[in-house]
């Protein structure tokens, strides 16, 4: 199963190397990471999505926290929670074609970024299935580059995933 | 405040004496000169090895002789990667130490300057933190963090890799501020719940083992597991790492468990109904086949690494926090519990399979380790190198205190026993260090008799000399068709060796040979070094085989 795991950390040089280092060699799979600033300059939060069984992301999870730059880890995936990614196409776009394109990318709410001679350039964001649905969409007139950002991901209502000041809390047990 | 003006070399120096610091084991390099200059005028006493993974070996052992956290220093590039053995070496075991590197200045890194190594990089996953200083003014602080995280909590070795501009860099000194360290707690008591659960589970067994591992050393909670383990009276089997934290000749002990342990610690934790881990991490060698471990018990597991909950077995009662701490809370909450059919099996099963080896007349591996433990009335400091004459270590000499067994148990490597033995005479000078050593892993770091001999440090090394690499060739003869490949070594010879050292060289051949040579070791103010010629056909004996299951051992 996949599990969404917001990770906040220190900003401090190489946390990025220290975190995909322990995926690595601990042999756990990321499907996707994407990491920025927070509303704190100083901690950085990391929306890490991964697969495996209950306890290997368990596992994950412990190994995190035993960084010394990892703040707060918190699995959100049984929790309710709103998910985001962007996502840039180029697609190949003969003017025979364009109109066609273009209702495809109202449908999806997407919007048009850049026009070239033979091109255009779409963004999108949601969530997986959305952004699967215009990509096979599109894929038809010829994809020619994909590029995403990978998820993020923040926990519904009053509840907080992460407090970017605040001290280590012990969230997965 | 304000006003003193000090170099960064000056401020690490002050620092490190801010947190004990008396001692530092290292070997010098450009980019580590100002380290080194400003070395020159303090107190802080430096013993220079003659390879940098002898001063990481060196600090590890005086680490985990004193239980104070270990200091080593090298310079950058091949002097840190030098390191990198001995700093595995610390993590896997949870020594806590303090490695400093020279790095280049701060304008030629990441140009492949020379002796650039990228060691924060190179040790990212052997270390618990790393630091890579870039202002002088945070060296304060930073080695305020560094020596909290080696030594608290799990502990582990901390990197601290300094620019030879930051080194020499001169700024107003001010009072280090407050650790910045949100991301870092540990836990220290344990959860109560799970306490009284524990106890209730305690309460109901029948057949209990107490498998304590090097946790039980580190936290000095070897006073409480024997309180725990009389009240329950409940038999104890350590790790390789937990010898010593139960006297090895207490009636309740069952020795060493895993692939050469005792045939009764293994059968014990096979048909016990509750298994309590006490500071260990149920190791590949501990647990041997993991379906077929302690089948039939509830698992207690305290350790003070949440990571290491349910990363190999499946445990029924997790508690978190410090050893001592936790073994404290229990004791407060039992009750004493007399079991006796199951301390009659038990006993039954230490009558009928014994350690033993066939004394046939010949130089035993095995006797001269029962020697050296009377000889030294089990009161010695023993290093080891890595491999048989480890195992028989661990096997023959009883350990009754902690700290008294410093050996290579995670990482496992050959040339650890010399250098360890230095640090722990340097940190223990009274008394009496020996390092147990085979003929290859002796060469490993052999250069460092040097450094025994310049500070006149009165180790004993005893080599097991079998003239191979006995536990390659052990299983090469079980596992690979007695193909001996590479493993028959032509030796130098170890007595002209020690001399040429300048430390005295015995030869052993003969079984009436061994007290007396002994004897004259110990009373020797030089470093020693023995050269037991023993049966090269002895292996050690049980082993479960790899993979196999734990109650199915070998001989």
């Amino acid at each position: 199963m996949r599990h969404t795991l917001a990770v906040t950390v220190e900003n401090n040089p190489g946390v990025l190397t220290r975190v995909a280092g322990l995926f690595s060699r601990r042999g756990f799979n990321i499907d996707s990471l994407a990491v920025g600033r927070t509303e704190n300059p100083r901690v950085s939060r990391m929306t890490i999505i991964v697969e495996g069984d209950d306890m290997v992301v368990e596992q994950v999870a412990k190994q995190l926290h035993k960084l010394i730059d990892v703040i707060k880890i918190s699995d959100i995936t049984r929790n309710a929670y709103v998910d985001r990614e962007l996502v840039m196409i180029k697609v190949h776009a003969e003017p025979s074609a364009r109109a066609e394109i273009m209702q495809l990318v109202d449908i999806f709410r997407a919007r048009i970024v850049d026009v070239g001679p033979k091109t255009l350039t779409i963004e999108v964001t949601g969530d997986e299935g959305k952004i699967d649905a215009i990509e096979l969409s599109l894929r038809p007139f010829g994809i020619k580059e994909l590029v995403r950002t990978g998820k993020i991901a923040m926990l519904r209502g009053v509840k907080n995933s992460a407090k970017n000041n605040s001290q280590k809390e012990e969230d997965v047990k | 405040m304000g006003g003193v003006k000090l170099s960064g070399a000056e401020i690490l120096l002050k620092s490190l004496q801010a947190e004990g610091v008396d001692t530092i084991f290292g070997y010098p390099g450009g980019q580590a000169l100002p380290i080194y200059d400003a070395l020159y005028d303090s107190d802080i006493r430096h013993i220079l090895t003659r390879h940098e993974q002898g001063a990481a070996h060196a600090a590890d052992g005086y680490a985990r002789a004193t239980g104070r956290p270990g200091v080593c220093l090298a310079t950058s590039g091949p002097g840190a990667t030098n390191l990198v053995t001995g700093i595995a070496n610390a993590y896997m075991d949870s020594v806590p130490m303090v490695a400093i590197t020279g790095q280049v200045s701060r304008a030629l890194l990441g140009r492949d300057s020379f002796q650039e190594a990228d060691i924060t990089g190179i040790t990212l996953p052997i270390t618990k933190h790393s630091y890579l200083v870039e202002d002088p003014s945070e060296l304060g602080r930073i080695v305020k963090e560094a020596f909290h995280l080696a030594t608290t909590g799990r502990p582990g070795p901390v990197l601290i890799d300094m620019p030879k501009d930051v080194s020499s860099e001169v700024i107003n000194y001010e009072i280090p501020g407050e650790m910045q360290l949100p991301g870092y707690s540990s836990v220290k008591d344990g959860d109560l719940g799970l306490v009284l659960e524990a106890a209730r589970a305690i309460a109901a067994s029948m057949r209990p083992v107490i498998y304590a591992g090097g946790g039980v050393v580190i936290s000095g909670a070897h006073k409480e597991l024997l309180a725990l383990a009389e009240l329950l009276m409940a038999p104890v089997c350590n790790t390789l790492l937990g010898m010593g934290g139960f006297p090895g000749n207490h009636p309740l002990s069952l020795g060493m468990l895993g692939m050469h342990g005792t045939k009764y610690a293994n059968y014990a934790v096979c048909e016990c109904d509750l298994l309590i881990a006490i500071g260990a991490r149920f190791d590949d060698r501990v647990t041997g086949k993991l379906e077929t471990f302690a089948p039939e018990a509830k698992i207690i597991h305290i350790d003070i690494d949440p990571a290491e909950i349910g990363k190999n077995v499946r445990v029924d009662i997790p508690i978190v926090g410090d050893v001592k701490r936790v073994l404290c809370q229990l004791l407060e909450v039992l009750q004493p519990g007399l079991r006796e059919a199951w301390r009659d099996r038990i006993q039954a099963w230490k009558k009928e399979y014994p350690l033993s080896y066939c004394d046939n007349g010949r130089l035993k591996p095995q006797s001269i380790i029962r020697e050296i433990y009377n000889i030294t009335e089990g009161a010695a400091r023993v290093t080891t190198e890595v491999g048989q004459h480890q195992m028989w270590t661990a096997q023959y000499y009883s350990f009754t205190k902690p700290r008294s067994f410093i050996t290579s148990g995670g990482l496992g490597t050959m040339g650890f026993g010399l250098p360890a033995a230095i640090g722990v005479q340097v940190g223990c000078p009274d008394e009496v260090v020996f390092d147990i050593a085979g003929d290859g892993s002796i060469q490993m770091n052999i250069q460092e008799l040097c450094t025994a001999v310049n500070y006149e440090l009165p180790v004993n090394v005893a080599i097991l000399d079998n003239g191979v690499l006995g536990m390659v060739r052990q299983w090469q003869e079980l596992f690979y068709n007695r193909r001996y490949s590479q493993t028959e070594l032509s030796n130098p010879d170890f007595v002209k060796l020690a001399e040429a050292y300048g430390a005295e060289g015995i030869r052993v051949t003969k079984p009436v040979e061994v007290a007396p040579a002994l004897e004259q070791a110990i009373r020797s103010s030089k470093p020693v070094m023995i050269d037991f010629v023993v049966d090269r056909e002895e292996n050690v004996m049980p082993m479960v085989p790899p993979g196999g299951s734990i109650g199915k051992m070998l001989g």
